[in-house]
């Protein structure tokens, strides 16, 4: 919900040097968000694109498709039969050691599921977007975060933006720390939100991402002057080294991202971080994702109430998160995807993260915005009203009807 | 082995096939056709068992394995990365009848229609085997399985074989033929064939299973000539559309002689048996055996 803004917040949120100004400037361009994710993914020069079309990640696909077409990206771009095909294809490339592209959305990314698992597992660093779309029944092609977050479990690394700017950003990124760790990453942007929006965005030199992002290397491939099984099946006594070597990765890839802080700020003149602290020294904390948090961030301004906005979900930023809130007593979890039978998913998470902590703060789940459903400022002020004297652990908030 | 065929062995003795597998019959002698310049890539089944434990690798050449349905769309991703890479290797696909017949044949239609340089071969043992026997959509009609058994109110698997050969070849892809690994030679040529053509190839191999048809291990290689003999199985290629190459039978046997080897068609009946035999006087008709 990227609204508008103050000059005078933005001036604060976009801390840009004075002497970086200029370059920005000039590399400034006025852009629909999968056009511009297309463009990073083109500066990131993948061999290999495989896709199968799924509103809303559509424009993302078709812009790589057109781009390859008039020879500005020099890439294979290969229309695949079902979304399942699209992350085998490029898991197959990049078990070759060519770097690759795929994309999709919702179904396609509970189409992938096992896909995922069988990716992170063969240690495959494919990078994807996924907008955001909630899951069918109900169908519905509008945004929550369902999809991505019922992949939890799949060993992928993350990162979620807040709008179109990060949205190109975290290619770079994605790649670079998947590359290097050896785990895929999903670069998750809000469907229509961010990928239908037009926004000004800062599309980086050819040379910068260069100078960033290495070519892809790597020993483990495909190879027949080198031969070497790729995929083994592993009987129990093998097996749990495997996944545990998965948990040591997802390590490696934190202290990866915190290494990104700096290098990324140094490369490109922006931020980076695992979480956003936004205005964290009231003793009333939000606690959210994606691009909600612009909205947040607008409700909240002027109030004596906080933002922690999580960008990195897998892996999960315990410490940061317990530090950044360390003298927060009310938490407030904004969720847009729900645990049927339980609660909001990032509200259960957030708790746990806290549970071993001696002083621990007050923490509220609300479901908000689920298939679309927009969530206004004064939807946000309620949440804030409410978990100042809250009662229920937590809520839905914007239903209609008798529900409501 | 064959002393036409080459000495080299990509496929190596210790993997762990039951006794009699003509599967790892077929395979063997694939590769030597094949070469040391081929990636492979397999399906989840029993040749991904048998041939790729950690620690005891059965492959002299570069082996990726995924999932059950997806090993023709991780072929076409490898293609496309060789032909970027530019190196000019053979890529193979093994997969068994149930990962394509079944469950991978969206993924194997998908890769067929987009004409990737791929030798696809089906390894055909007519049923799920790596699970223990159940029913594929190659199973042959009457035929037991664990999941088709026959009873008071059944006579076992309800339907025919689907011919994938004739699915495969209606992709107008360059290259689509049956194979028999009784016939080793013949199975030979075919894949050397096979690799002669730009774009996706297909070949369709009967592997008789005797831990799945119930027959001694001994038997395999007679079992494998008696389906051709019977005509139940026919040995053809398919090129440019047009059937050709058909492998003649030279003394055309009741099918009861295959059946009656079988323990997955001991319970039939002579109805059963008369509508299979109808079965392979189609297939003779058809290919003028």
């Amino acid at each position: 919900m990227v609204m508008l803004m103050s000059s005078k917040k933005k001036r604060k949120r976009n801390r840009i040097n004075k002497e970086n100004k200029s370059k920005e400037i000039e590399n400034m361009v006025v852009i629909e968000g999968s056009h511009a994710v297309a463009e990073a993914v083109k500066l990131c020069k993948p061999k290999v694109v495989a896709a199968f079309p799924i509103t809303p990640q559509t424009h993302i696909v078709e812009r790589l498709a057109w781009l390859v077409a008039n020879g500005l990206l020099d890439a294979e771009y290969i229309n695949v039969e079902s979304e399942h095909s699209a992350l085998s294809l490029v898991a197959g490339a990049v078990a070759c050691g060519v770097r690759a592209y795929t994309a999709t959305s919702s179904q396609g990314l509970a189409l992938m599921h096992e896909v995922l698992h069988a990716t992170s597992g063969m240690r495959l660093p494919v990078v994807m977007h996924v907008a955001n779309r909630a899951l069918s029944a109900p169908l519905n092609i509008w945004n929550d975060l369902s999809d991505t977050l019922a992949q939890r479990d799949t060993s992928w690394i993350q990162l979620y933006a807040e709008n179109v700017q990060e949205s190109v950003d975290f290619t770079f990124i994605a790649y670079k720390v998947a590359e290097e760790v050896m785990l895929p990453t999903m670069v998750c942007m809000d469907g229509y939100t961010l990928t239908h929006v037009y926004e000004p965005v800062s599309i980086p030199k050819q040379e910068q991402v260069d100078d960033y992002l290495p070519e892809y290397q790597t020993n483990y491939k495909l190879d027949v002057e080198n031969p070497m099984l790729i995929g083994a099946y592993a009987l129990p006594d093998d097996y749990m080294e495997f996944k545990y070597d998965q948990q040591l990765a997802m390590d490696v890839a934190m202290a990866k991202l915190e290494g990104e802080k700096e290098e990324f700020e140094k490369k490109f003149k922006r931020k980076f971080d695992l979480i956003e602290e936004y205005n964290l020294n009231s003793n009333i904390a939000i606690i959210s994702m994606g691009s909600v948090c612009g909205t947040i961030k607008d409700a909240i301004d002027n109030m004596d109430v906080g933002l922690l906005r999580l960008i990195s979900y897998r892996p999960f930023p315990k410490d940061r998160i317990r530090d950044a809130l360390r003298n927060v007593e009310t938490i407030a979890v904004i969720d847009r995807a729900f645990s049927y039978g339980f609660e909001g998913v990032l509200f259960s998470e957030i708790k746990s993260a806290f549970y071993n902590v001696e002083e621990k703060p007050r923490i509220f789940g609300y479901t908000v915005g689920l298939g679309g459903r927009d969530i206004r400022i004064e939807d946000i002020r309620r949440i804030i009203e409410d978990v100042k004297q809250a009662e229920k652990e937590s809520d839905w908030i914007g239903l209609r009807g008798v529900y409501a | 082995m064959i002393a036409e065929l080459p000495e080299e062995e990509l496929f190596l003795p210790g993997h762990t096939a039951c006794a009699g597998c003509s599967q790892a019959l077929a395979v063997r002698i694939a590769m030597k056709a094949l070469g040391r310049n081929t990636i492979v890539c397999l399906a989840t089944g029993c040749l991904e068992i048998y041939s790729t434990q950690y620690r005891r690798c059965a492959w002299k050449v570069p082996v990726i394995h995924m999932l059950f349905e997806n090993a023709p769309a991780v072929a076409s991703g490898v293609e496309v990365a060789m032909k970027r890479i530019g190196k000019d290797a053979n890529v193979a696909v093994f997969a068994g009848d149930g990962a394509t017949a079944d469950i991978g044949f969206g993924a194997l239609s998908g890769m067929l229609e987009r004409g990737h340089d791929v030798i696809y071969i089906c390894i055909d043992n007519e049923a799920y085997m790596n699970t223990g026997i159940q029913r594929s959509g190659s199973t042959p009609y009457a035929a037991y399985t664990t999941t088709s058994p026959p009873g008071k109110v059944s006579i076992g698997n309800k339907t025919f074989k689907k011919d994938l050969p004739a699915i495969v070849a209606a992709h107008r892809i360059p290259y689509v033929a049956t194979a028999n690994p009784s016939y080793p030679k013949d199975l030979y040529k075919k894949v050397k064939k096979a690799m002669e053509f730009d774009g996706a190839k297909y070949i369709h191999i009967l592997t008789p299973c005797p831990t799945g048809w119930g027959f001694e291990s001994s038997e395999t290689i007679k079992i494998g000539r008696l389906a051709n003999e019977t005509a139940l199985w026919v040995n053809y290629e398919v090129i440019s559309g047009e059937i050709m190459d058909v492998m003649k039978v030279k003394e055309k046997k009741p099918v009861e002689e295959y059946l009656r080897r079988q323990a997955r068609f001991r319970h039939l009946s002579e109805k059963e048996i008369a509508e299979i035999q109808k079965f392979a006087d189609e297939n003779a008709r058809i290919f003028s055996l």
